[in-house]
């Protein structure tokens, strides 16, 4: 049973990890998806508090995503097999292409796929915020919907990192249940 | 000692780089072009369009990429170690953080404002992507055959809930098609 998990683990995240093109964020819709969706392994809410962790830790966040995912459902060996998972698939394809990278990168027809799939991947994106976002609302109304929009902002428009983005709304979140419990001590 | 420095280099590569994707660029350019001059800035300029046409972390792509020319399949492997064990040590020290804390109120209020956070980080991010496949590379002529692709991916993706994997091999085979003959 315990290596059935392994093996699962293992596979699920070598057969994402071998389609996420265009970084750490596509890889959100994908994993959640299997691991939500498919599997049943994670709840939606755990799905994104992983989200956020794998984004304000350091290192890739595909890698951080799939360590928490591992490590969430088997413990360190489970983070084991899916570091495997998502390590392997850019290795052996980098040591591939890059012997033959210029031949692959003057390809038209290699260009065009990339072209259109690139469509595809914002897509995939552009699904899974309407589908978080759409919780987001659902559960928090306005504050959540008001930081969506700070946060969008900041990162946007004023381009600060990411990892900074994530911090301010942490330290929004642990200033702000910290002052209602002191109240709630306070008037008791 | 190659392999060593290799390591030591790749390691803080992945100790430092917050925010992923393209924010580890400038870090992995310090280290393999300014710091030890492992690539020249056009092999660079190539490793980021390889990064950028194959899948998987930028980290991972550069740590393989750079660790085959200096030393092999085993060069290979140590750096890309490297890149990925400051994670290994983070990540798991989270979770097991996230494990205890869950019902911690404090940690629960953090949590609750970093949701709409990340919501709103991956909308960014695919903003970016939707913009280039929407108008094309110069950021200018409108891309006929992107958007179609993009609003019947999007389409399916809702409509029929189907694999995002399959979405994008049909898209982009469809669309490679489309490109090719129009």
């Amino acid at each position: 049973m315990r290596t059935r998990t392994y093996l699962k683990l293992f596979t699920s995240t070598f057969y994402i990890s071998a389609f996420t093109f265009g970084g750490g964020f596509v890889i959100i819709p994908l994993l959640r998806k299997k691991f939500v969706d498919d599997l049943g392994w994670l709840q939606e809410e755990e799905m994104m508090d992983l989200a956020a962790i794998a984004q304000s830790s350091p290192g890739p966040i595909a890698v951080n995503a799939s360590i928490l995912i591992g490590h969430k459902v088997a413990g360190i060996p489970g983070a084991l097999c899916t570091i495997l998972g998502t390590v392997l698939p850019p290795l052996i394809i980098i040591s591939i292409v890059s012997v033959f990278y210029q031949q692959i990168r003057d390809n038209v027809a290699v260009g065009a796929l990339l072209k259109a799939m690139r469509a595809a991947v914002a897509a995939v994106i552009a699904d899974v915020v309407i589908t978080m976002g759409g919780n987001v609302w659902r559960n928090q109304r306005w504050l959540g919907l008001a930081l969506m929009a700070l946060a969008f902002i900041a990162s946007r428009f004023l381009a600060v990192n990411a990892a900074f983005v994530v911090l301010a709304a942490a330290l929004v979140g642990g200033l702000g249940a910290s002052l209602r419990l002191h109240r709630k001590e306070g008037g008791a | 000692m190659i392999l060593l420095e290799l390591f030591w280099s790749f390691f803080q590569i992945g100790l430092f780089s917050f925010g992923g994707g393209n924010a580890a660029m400038p870090f992995i350019q310090a280290q393999v072009v300014d710091l030890h001059g492992w690539l020249t800035l056009t092999e660079f300029a190539d490793l980021v369009t390889l990064a950028e046409m194959t899948p998987g972390p930028i980290g991972v792509n550069a740590a393989t990429f750079v660790g085959t020319r200096l030393g092999g399949v085993g060069g290979a492997l140590i750096a890309t170690a490297g890149c990925v064990l400051p994670s290994c040590v983070i990540a798991i020290t989270l979770s097991v953080c996230y494990r205890r804390l869950r019902d911690n109120a404090v940690f629960k209020g953090v949590l609750q404002c970093l949701r709409p956070a990340v919501v709103a980080l991956i909308a960014s991010a695919g903003l970016t992507i939707a913009l280039l496949a929407l108008l094309g590379d110069n950021g200018r002529t409108f891309d006929w055959i992107g958007a179609a692709l993009f609003a019947a991916s999007l389409f399916v993706l809702r409509r029929f809930k189907l694999n995002p994997i399959w979405v994008m091999l049909g898209a982009g085979l469809l669309g490679m098609g489309a490109y090719l003959i129009l």
